[in-house]
């Protein structure tokens, strides 16, 4: 096995993580509304959303485990399972917007708006990779997330151009959020180094579309484009808000007290 | 052809025999009110069922164990409320809407199964829930399917295909702890005391005590009686729980050659009859908690119903001009 070789193939295992943990936060998020969604059609329909993402971050982990009995590493011999749930926040390889909490209603679909939007057009871009498997696992999203888009969409116009109240709390959410997009467009090193061969996608690349789109379904939904003049990063890095931890003590509980158990 | 006028007891006498006869009632077919309002109250009461059961299930979604077991969990506690929505649509049929059965739900008029008004504590009280409390919810539903309301008949057809395959779910996760460690098979057997009885409960009083039984087994809303549901409960679980080398916990618990049933110890109706009138330990709160969060959600549904108005002012200005 050549250096290269090695190395793109550690490289691609990071690369998975960082999806599947995106996915995973994200999924776990959804969750939280299922028996506390505004109305019965919306527990259903957020859920289906969130197992959406569970389902994508077990794919993405399951080709890390696979990537990981020929790399070695701290991953070595570990399940995904193992990834899921027995890493500590600095390990957690996800952007900020997907740990975030769940808010109210319009702070979750001003959220899923952002990054639906995002999704379609990043997993249509992933389904070109020259690695066949993540250009498999893309294929598979990108129909659920182009739905998903469908629903946030919606949703968007229908709060943001609903009553006042539901205004206010969308464009509140629309502020609140705008700080953690900019990250969604950050490529770290990782990912620039698996960029020439055709693996990963080039996030900045697609910021152009990404602004003019939400821009449209913000002016459509009577919303303010936010001024934009906070932003933070540091997922990739390991270096989360403090929702994070407590998110992982919930999650991890049953691993954490009785660990090493089948269930 | 000649018009009749039936008076109220031909009419009654009609639809009884229809009854008998094995036909099933449809929405548009005239019915006695009593008939109606039994049919109201159960079936509400089925749908209530569903959604707050949602909420001792989705206590553990967000620490379910494994991915796997997370999306299991969520899936279920998902189609829960789907039957919730299937059966408030089914009940709409009899001229009632899901706002009036919420606001009765809400406001202690109308029940749900009391089963839910016990906390859900551990990771093994899911799986014993899905096993003991979907597995009761379906024999009973199994004979409803015959049940004479049409709607309602064809609702437990499909309900229970989803509810079988909770029962298979929730009992493989039972075999995975009761072949685990000393503290997983502690935590099986210490759900499994503590649901039991409660599940043995769902099916009502014996059925000399039940209020609504006898009316509803003559217009075959009902089609099997409590007692017998409950036996018929007993006697498929039994073997379930010796597979998991589980002990039942009931004492007086044995197979009856002569009956071809296991006779079971008495049910504590004490216990359960302070459940049923509100004394259990979570029957504040799951009302408050489906309070709440209808309440919190009412902003969304206003500005639904708000952006529909707009849109369809929009649509008609677009046509105007
Ligand atoms: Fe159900
Ligand atoms: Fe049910
Ligand atoms: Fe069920």
């Amino acid at each position: 096995m050549s250096n290269t070789e090695s190395t793109t193939r550690e490289n691609t295992l990071e690369y998975s993580i960082g999806l599947g943990d995106d996915s995973l936060m994200l999924g776990q998020r959804l969750a939280e509304w299922c028996r506390n969604a505004p109305l019965l059609e919306e527990d259903l329909a957020i859920s289906n959303v969130a197992l959406d993402f569970i389902g994508r971050a077990n794919m993405f982990y399951e080709y890390a485990v696979e990537l990981a009995k020929v790399t070695g590493g701290v991953f070595k011999n570990q399940s995904v399972d193992d990834i899921a749930y027995l890493r500590d926040s600095r390990e957690y390889l996800n952007l900020l917007i997907f740990e975030m909490p769940i808010g109210d209603f319009a702070y979750t679909m001003t959220r899923q708006l952002i990054v639906d939007l995002f999704n379609v057009d990043y997993f249509t871009a992933l389904s070109a990779s020259s690695d066949s498997r993540l250009a498999a696992i893309a294929a598979k999203t990108l129909k659920e997330s182009k739905y998903h888009l469908r629903r946030s969409h919606e949703w968007a116009l229908r709060l943001g151009d609903g009553t006042e109240e539901s205004h206010t709390r969308m464009q509140n959410a629309v502020n609140e959020l705008w700080g953690y997009t900019p990250e969604l467009f950050e490529m770290s090193e990782t990912e620039l180094a698996l960029l020439p061969a055709g693996i990963s996608v080039d996030r900045a690349a697609l910021f152009d579309t990404w602004e003019a789109r939400v821009s449209g379904i913000l002016n459509e939904a009577t919303l303010d484009h936010p001024p934009g003049d906070w932003q933070v990063t540091g997922g990739r890095a390991g270096v989360h808000t403090e929702y994070h931890g407590h998110l992982l003590s919930e999650m991890q509980f049953l691993q954490r007290a009785y660990p090493g158990l089948a269930w | 052809m000649t018009q009749f006028k039936l008076n109220a007891e031909e009419l009654e006498q009609a639809f009884q025999n229809r009854i008998d006869d094995e036909q099933k009632i449809e929405p548009k077919d005239w019915m006695p009110e009593a008939y109606r309002k039994n049919l109201i109250r159960q079936m509400s009461q089925h749908a209530h069922s569903e959604v707050i059961g949602m909420q001792p299930e989705g206590n553990w979604i967000s620490r379910a164990p494994t991915l796997r077991r997370k999306m299991i969990l969520l899936a279920k506690v998902q189609d829960e409320g789907g039957h919730g929505l299937y059966l408030y649509s089914a009940t709409e049929t009899l001229g009632i809407t899901r706002e009036e059965l919420v606001e009765a739900l809400q406001n202690g008029t109308a029940k749900y199964a009391s089963i839910f008004n016990y906390p859900s504590l551990t990771w093994a009280d899911i799986g014993t829930i899905g096993w003991l409390v979907d597995g009761a919810a379906i024999v009973n539903q199994i004979s409803l399917q015959r049940t004479s309301y049409g709607p309602y008949a064809r609702a437990m057809v499909r309900i229970c295909k989803e509810e079988s395959f909770h029962q298979r779910q929730g009992f493989e996760s039972l075999v995975v702890l009761a072949n685990g460690s000393a503290e997983q098979k502690a935590m099986a057997q210490d759900a499994l005391n503590r649901w039991w009885w409660p599940s043995l409960m769902m099916f009502g009083p014996h059925d000399a005590e039940s209020a609504h039984s006898a009316q509803s087994m003559k217009w075959k809303i009902k089609r099997k009686s409590n007692d017998e549901l409950r036996q018929a409960f007993v006697d498929q679980t039994i073997p379930q729980i010796e597979f998991l080398g589980l002990k039942v916990p009931d004492d007086d618990l044995k197979w009856n050659e002569e009956r071809g049933h296991y006779d079971f110890g008495a049910i504590d109706w004490d216990e359960f009859l302070r459940v049923v009138s509100g004394k259990g330990m979570c029957n504040k709160q799951r009302v408050e908690h489906h309070k709440k969060v209808h309440d919190d959600g009412a902003w969304v549904r206003e500005a639904m119903r708000a952006y529909k108005v707009k849109t369809l002012d929009r649509n008609r200005m677009k046509e105007a001009s």
